[in-house]
């Protein structure tokens, strides 16, 4: 009895009957069932039908693994009818994780020899689809052998499964390269195009290919000139009135390819190039297709100078098509041109910037990386106009990239500082949230080293900060530069900005603004906390509000805020005296590069380390320490600590209130003070005139042994009415027999002008042993503190 | 190469959907859907290039498709192939699936699936283009038709015959045929009914 089993037909009307997502899940569920029974009582007839109808519901995303062996018992079937869909289900079904694939590799065999052209070409097109690396190689000879049939249907089809195997056993190369110079002779344009792929499959995989098929340039150049004369015509081939595109792409593709830094082959295309790229009718997408090609190939290859220019101007020319396509694809051109030939391309610069003002998303995303590409010194004021009108309007996703392109273009062609400080402002204001984590600490850094430019950037910012205070970019900077350059705010006027008369009320009024909006990232916080406190040795009048300020944020939830308004206040309160000297203003900080890192890291781990030290000074030097990491924390990005750095450095220095003064030739003697087993450790004093209660020691750590010295770390400590600080040593390794020794710099600030006492403490690696001494220096001479 | 050819109708719905290069099931239906939400947010009259999808490979693999009526056609493809040439491609195809089906249309697509990926094959092959001369495919998937019929009339017959012997309405039939002087006696066939 014949199983009623629906044809595929009826199931889908049925599927479409079906009114809602879960009726339509019962319909295929029920089916699905009467499919897995059907396989399991084996009926061989309909077994073609079952299959069909469970590739259909699979295509709908329902699961179809179950049919996975039925595919191989219809590929194994001698009937065509069943070969086809199975072949078709093991490419829909089967891969290569699966090791049922296998198994159908016998059948592929037995199928490609069988002498039947469609179910050879069945065998090989699945086996170009899913074949793995296994089946290929046991089925590389009967594909070659089929290479050489008279069909051309199959020929066709076995160069291009040739391509396949290639990428999957790439030492089948040398199987499928011999016959290809013969395929070349081919008048079928199947196989012709399929051969054209091999051969470029081949040369891009192996140099030494590459070099091989260079021999066949005249022979394609003649193949090309055939297609495009009106003799070669090819009523049957033509798309749109042009003789085979397809193929003649391809040709083009692999000219490219053979003619790139080869002066002789690029030579012998000139010609046909310049002839195509003339001749092409290109009213229709399928000329369009072909020049386009023709123009990448000429722009790769060693081309004639003319044939370059002529190539440019016709990616130009397309560049003011109508149809958005052609545009485009002349954009994307364009777009691989201008590093090679920047100025031809520049000159259709503005029809790129026209194109910034598409709506259509896919051509603006083009323009703008054109367009950002194309800016060069000459052009960078109207460029960045342009882009910066482009910001305003773009889609949200473009933001980001046009944003930090503006910024990098800023960064390497601004004219004048005051022009860069402009449009990064611009920038922030208009999608401060788009832009790289370290806008913000380039742009502080700039500022800083402005030093004309201060009063210009502070009533600049504080004018943007008072509009708006949700970009956060934006109001960190802002907060920051109020800070530190207070004061120029209120001074009164500044020759570049419009007289903008600020309160002192109004200024600590915003800054208390962001402190308290629920908009600003913590990080904001922070800065705007700082500027606030930097603001009271900036501000004429008195601190109150300031204080009352700090000291409401002591008991802060956050415990980063809470910290900063603690030492804050600490500040106020016990240690005012010293509270201008700490805010003073930062110097210049450096571009940070990793070694001015390590050292600053150094110095701060060697002044971190005086702690345990068991000297009187350390309660002294602990609050000097987190004084240091208060000072750290405003110019510090969470993320970028790396340029902000050396300011730690630069800030000790103005800590003391100190000038860096040049080392005078020292009148007080030298000191020996430690030797041990060639390490030799000396002091060397200078009292700088300038500055009665300072004395600069430089230590020196010169080691005469055959054994380097590594690790080296030297740290000090004074009595309590002194102040120490520690520069960056030169270095941590004394090299063996005389090498360059190490030497660190001691500032020692005595103000009563009491007796100096010293005690060091070494640590470092020496002879493979780890060595730490805890000496107090004696015998100072009387001058280093009288 | 070709990654992929999708073909889905106004509201997402897949007509034809083959990988050239393999992906677990879940994502390739992820495929499909995102595919269809991006292209979906197109206008007619931009064009009809679209960056990939995140699924699909990212940056090197772009998005090419176009609108006929109710259908997207639209194909997944890397670098290597040029733009235009696949806008081209795709003509071919639907150019090809109107002779085969004579003026096709959605429900073609719907109701003989296996069809078009059979012609598909024709056209293209392991993600790599095979033939464009409609001519040779036409003709191709003509005699492989064939070639189908003629085995299907010989293992189908004895199918048929069965089903014939079904359709016969036996109690209709009566017990004895009088044609002017034979009288045939039929018998009674009820138990194959």
């Amino acid at each position: 009895m014949v199983m009623s089993s629906l044809k595929l037909q009826d199931l889908i009307e049925e599927i479409r009957g079906a009114k809602t997502q879960a009726q339509e899940r019962e319909v295929i569920q029920k089916e699905c069932a009467h499919i897995r029974a059907s396989f399991r009582d084996g009926d061989p007839l309909h077994r073609h039908r079952q299959l069909a109808k469970l590739l259909y519901v699979h295509m709908l995303g329902y699961p179809a693994h179950f049919g996975q062996m039925e595919c191989l018992k219809l590929i194994a079937s001698p009937r065509f009818i069943d070969k086809r869909v199975g072949y078709l289900g093991a490419m829909l079904l089967l891969d290569e994780r699966q090791d049922a694939h296998l198994l159908i590799t016998n059948s592929i065999k037995n199928d490609l020899s069988q002498g039947i052209q469609a179910v050879q070409g069945l065998a090989l097109c699945t086996l170009s689809t899913m074949g793995s690396a296994e089946m290929c190689r046991d089925l590389a000879t009967e594909v070659e052998k089929l290479l050489l049939e008279r069909s051309p249907y199959l020929r066709k089809k076995a160069v291009l499964t040739a391509v396949h195997m290639i990428r999957k056993v790439p030492e089948l190369s040398d199987t499928f390269l011999p016959v290809c110079a013969k395929l070349l002779h081919e008048r079928h344009h199947g196989v012709l195009l399929g051969t054209i792929t091999l051969i470029t499959e081949l040369c891009e995989r192996s140099p030494a290919a590459l070099k091989h098929f260079r021999k066949v340039v005249p022979q394609l150049v003649q193949i090309l000139r055939t297609l495009v004369s009106t003799t070669g015509y090819s009523a049957e081939h033509s798309i749109s009135g042009v003789s085979d595109p397809f193929l003649q792409v391809q040709i083009l593709r692999l000219l490219r390819i053979l003619g790139r830094n080869h002066e002789e082959s690029s030579e012998s295309m000139n010609d046909l190039l310049a002839q195509v790229a003339t001749n092409t009718d290109t009213s229709r997408n399928a000329g369009s297709a072909v020049l386009f090609e023709t123009v990448l190939t000429i722009v790769d290859i060693r081309s004639a100078a003319g044939l370059r220019v002529l190539a440019v101007n016709i990616l130009g020319r397309f560049l003011l098509n109508s149809d958005k396509n052609i545009r485009y694809v002349a954009l994307t051109s364009l777009l691989r041109l201008v590093q090679s030939d920047h100025s031809a391309v520049q000159r259709h610069r503005p029809t790129v910037v026209e194109c910034l003002r598409e709506p259509d998303a896919s051509l603006s995303r083009r323009a703008l990386e054109l367009s950002l590409a194309l800016v060069n010194s000459s052009n960078v004021r109207a460029m960045t106009q342009e882009l910066q009108g482009f910001l305003e309007t773009c889609p949200l996703d473009l933001r980001a990239d046009c944003a930090s392109g503006i910024l990098l273009a800023a960064e390497r062609f601004a004219p004048t500082k005051r022009w860069h400080i402009d449009t990064i402002l611009r920038v922030l204001t208009m999608a401060g949230t788009h832009v790289r984590d370290d806008a913000v600490a380039n742009l502080t850094q700039l500022i800083g080293g402005a030093q004309e430019l201060h009063a210009y950037s502070v009533r600049r910012l504080y004018s943007a900060l008072a509009q708006d205070i949700s970009q956060q970019p934006l109001v960190q900077v802002a907060a920051w530069c109020i800070g530190e350059y207070g004061d120029l705010l209120l001074e009164g006027s500044c020759e570049e900005t419009e007289p903008l008369q600020v309160e002192e009320e109004e200024v600590l009024a915003l800054l208390e603004r962001v402190l308290q909006s629920h908009m600003s990232l913590p990080a904001t916080r922070g800065y705007a906390l700082t500027a606030l406190m930097k603001l009271s040795t900036r501000l004429r009048g008195d601190n109150n509000r300031i204080r009352q300020v700090v000291s409401i944020y002591g008991s802060c939830l956050d415990v980063e805020l809470q910290q900063r308004a603690v030492e804050y206040n600490t500040l106020f309160r016990k240690y005012d005296h010293m509270r201008a000297a700490i805010l003073e203003k930062m110097p210049l900080v450096e571009r940070g590069g990793p070694q001015a890192d390590e050292e600053v890291k150094e110095s701060q781990e060697a002044t971190r380390l005086l702690e345990p030290a068991p000297v009187p000074t350390e309660p002294q030097a602990s609050k000097l320490l987190d004084l240091l990491d208060l000072l750290d924390g405003p110019s510090e990005d969470s993320q970028q600590p790396a340029p902000v750095d050396p300011s730690a450095e630069g800030t000790l220095i103005h800590l003391l209130d100190l000038p860096c003064a040049p080392l005078a030739p020292a009148p007080i003697p030298n000191l020996k003070v430690f030797e041990r087993e060639g390490l030799q450790l000396n002091l060397s004093f200078v009292r700088p005139p300038g500055t009665p209660t300072l004395l600069v020691i430089t230590v020196t750590a010169t080691n005469a042994s055959e054994g380097d010295v590594t690790h080296f770390i030297c740290q000090a400590a004074v009595p309590k009415s002194f102040q120490l600080q520690l520069q960056a040593p030169s270095g941590d390794t004394v090299p063996a027999q005389g090498g360059l020794p190490v030497t660190q710099v001691l500032r020692v600030l005595n103000p009563n002008k009491a007796p100096l006492r010293l005690k060091l403490r070494l640590t470092y690696n020496h002879y493979g042993q780890s060595v730490q001494e805890v000496f107090e220096v004696n015998n100072l001479p009387v001058e280093t503190w009288q | 190469m070709i990654q992929a050819i999708l073909v889905f109708n106004n509201h997402g719905k897949p007509r034809l959907v083959r990988f050239y290069q393999r992906f677990p099931e879940e994502i390739q239906q992820q495929i499909v859907r995102e595919t269809f939400h991006l292209v979906l947010k197109r206008d007619d009259n931009i064009c009809n290039f679209l960056e990939g999808g995140s699924l699909i490979g990212g940056s090197d693999y772009k998005l090419i498709y176009r609108h006929y009526a109710t259908l997207y056609f639209v194909f997944c493809v890397d670098s290597s192939e040029s733009e235009l040439g696949i806008l081209d491609l795709i003509q071919v195809f639907v150019e090809t699936l109107d002779k085969c089906f004579e003026n096709v249309c959605e429900l073609d697509l719907i109701f003989h699936m296996d069809k078009v990926h059979y012609i598909l094959q024709e056209v293209v092959m392991g993600g790599m283009v095979l033939e464009t001369n409609m001519n040779e495919i036409v003709a191709q998937i003509e005699a492989q038709n064939r070639l189908e019929k003629s085995e299907g009339g010989l293992s189908a017959a004895p199918a048929r015959a069965v089903s014939a012997v079904k359709n016969i309405n036996l109690p209709e039939m009566p017990r004895n045929i009088n044609i002017g002087d034979l009288s045939i006696k039929v018998p009674n066939l009820s138990q194959f009914v």
